[in-house]
């Protein structure tokens, strides 16, 4: 049951969107959230909301995917939307009845801004559903290598990364075979209070932090054994290689941001 | 033929926080292995054989005396990582030894580490997969695979090192009777397609048979040293350790015992098969 759980949330597949080079994708990402709060109008919304439609048809994951990705959010969104639909008070008034009071800040802040967060998730979906979270780490490390000079220690948060992604599943596995063996010793992990239960982990944890420890050692004498010597003078078996596609790619988001800052301008 | 590695006189003693040493763990070990050799390191738990296993990778250093490796003195840090190239080391749980979520990029983690230029890594990686029969699996996350096929991606990131010689520390006592196989058939194939010399610290009896030569370590001393049938054939000798004999082995010692006319170097079934239809002969 444990093991139902995905991490990064990778759909495999060989769209165009998968096929891009994941720094450019990692790049691309940033300038799509800086474009989605250039302006608070509905057109830079819909140049946003255009893109990321664009973005997940060409990524070929199912929309219900990202959908998905959006659920589990909505209500605390909503609460929020309502919240300030109601309690900011600045512009002009557009309604106001007793003590209910609808302004058009209130509007731009809780309409718009659902609406931004809602585009947010999705387009930000579409980066890690179609790039393997291993893939990812090794795009953020090269991007960050200039950091190196500042004595920025790139190499290792990556290889931290690389590592903890590598032992989720083994120690998921742990963690059920833990909670199987406490359980036959009479642990109470599923029934209880929540006091009772939340006490009752502690049987599980303190035998996975033992396991993760031992773990660690071991691994640590097989990478020396292997020669690892920190990032120094490394070479890579993953090359990334960027294509054609991924400067059109980027040169379509870039023209995108341009739109999304001209309307800006022109409707302030 | 010369001498791969050469341990002389070897004592170790772990020490504690405070930099005491504690009881010694090796006491005077002496041995040599032979280039293209089969080693298997026979013992049961702490008899020293897993020390021994990690001094000729220089994870530990000798308290006192000397082990050279293929001319490096393991004292030498110097030199660490041309040993550790040479002398490859399997550990006994395949999923503590894999660093990488996916099974070629853990094949290519020391060539990585030691900057092979990428042609040549490409190539030497792909070669590795093959000669463990596993280059179907080489985009397959290691979390997928069964811990027979694990430890085999672990021995194809040694061989694309290649070393001169692989030393695995019970590769085997972690692994299903199906995984034992497939993995003790891998290391026997590197031995005799790629004479690369092999010390295999194991418990199983079984495993130890098929070895060339048989070293049995107790309470830190090497006490016995010959081949699997001559050494087998010392039944009570063996039972004294607390080890074990292959079956066939004690079923010959019982009939000598007996009276029976059986010769002393029975190890297979097969043997001991036709020793004892002989007698009826």
């Amino acid at each position: 049951m444990l093991k139902d759980i995905t991490i990064g949330q990778f759909f495999p597949g060989d769209s165009l969107v998968h096929r891009l080079d994941p720094r450019f994708k990692i790049v691309i990402t940033i300038i799509f959230i800086m474009m989605l709060f250039t302006g608070s109008n509905v057109i830079c919304l819909i140049v946003g909301g255009v893109y990321t439609l664009l973005a997940i048809t060409l990524s070929g994951v199912p929309f219900k995917m990202y959908w998905k990705s959006v659920k589990p959010l909505l209500p605390f969104l909503l609460i929020t939307a309502v919240l300030n639909l109601f309690l900011v008070d600045s512009g002009d008034t557009l309604l106001k009845w007793k003590f209910i009071k609808i302004t058009e800040g209130g509007i731009d802040i809780s309409v718009f801004m659902m609406i931004r967060i809602v585009l947010l998730i999705m387009g930000s979906s579409v980066l890690t559903y179609t790039t393997s979270p291993i893939t990812l780490t090794d795009a953020v490390e090269r991007l960050l290598s200039p950091l190196k000079k500042l004595k920025f220690p790139v190499h290792e948060l990556a290889m931290m990364m690389s590592i903890a992604l590598r032992f989720i599943p083994t120690l998921i596995e742990e963690t059920d075979k833990i909670m199987s063996a406490q359980k036959a010793r009479g642990a109470e992990i599923d029934t209880g209070s929540f006091m009772t239960r939340a006490r009752n982990m502690a049987a599980i944890m303190i035998p996975l932090f033992v396991s993760a420890f031992r773990r660690a050692d071991e691994l640590a004498t097989a990478m020396e054994c292997r020669c690892y010597n920190g990032g120094e003078g490394r070479t890579r078996l993953r090359q990334l290689r960027s294509s054609g596609m991924d400067y059109i790619a980027l040169g379509v988001t870039i023209v995108f941001y341009i739109a999304a800052i001209v309307v800006a301008k022109i409707t302030v | 033929m010369d001498n791969i590695i050469e341990i002389n006189d070897l004592h170790f003693s772990y020490r504690d926080e405070n930099g005491n040493p504690g009881a010694e763990v090796l006491k005077g070990v002496s041995l040599t292995v032979r280039r293209g050799e089969f080693l298997a390191v026979l013992g049961h738990n702490g008899s020293g054989k897993s020390t021994l296993a990690k001094h000729l990778n220089a994870i530990l250093t000798p308290t006192s005396g000397k082990v050279i490796v293929d001319g490096i003195d393991t004292s030498d840090e110097s030199k660490l990582f041309d040993l550790r190239q040479r002398a490859g080391m399997v550990f006994q749980n395949p999923d503590n030894q894999i660093v990488s979520s996916i099974v070629e990029e853990d094949v290519a983690f020391a060539l990585e580490n030691l900057g092979v230029p990428y042609e040549e890594m490409r190539r030497r990686v792909d070669e590795s997969l093959k000669a463990v029969n596993m280059y179907d699996y080489r985009l397959h996350s290691p979390s997928q695979l069964s811990g027979g096929q694990k430890q085999r991606i672990a021995i194809a990131g040694i061989i694309a090192m290649q070393p001169d010689c692989i030393i695995l520390d019970e590769p085997t006592a972690m692994l299903d009777p199906q995984g034992r196989r497939e993995v003790m058939a891998t290391i026997h194939r590197m031995n005799r397609e790629k004479g690369i010399t092999i010390v295999l610290i194991t418990h199983y009896m079984d495993e130890a048979a098929q070895c060339d030569r048989v070293v049995v370590m107790d309470k830190g001393s090497v006490v016995l040293d010959d081949t699997p049938a001559k050494v087998f054939s010392q039944v009570e000798k063996v039972k004294a350790i607390g080890l074990d004999v292959p079956q066939a082995a004690e079923l010959a010692w019982e009939l000598r015992k007996a009276g029976y006319d059986m010769p002393e170097d029975i190890l297979t079934e097969q043997e001991c098969a036709q020793a004892i239809m002989k007698l009826f002969a």
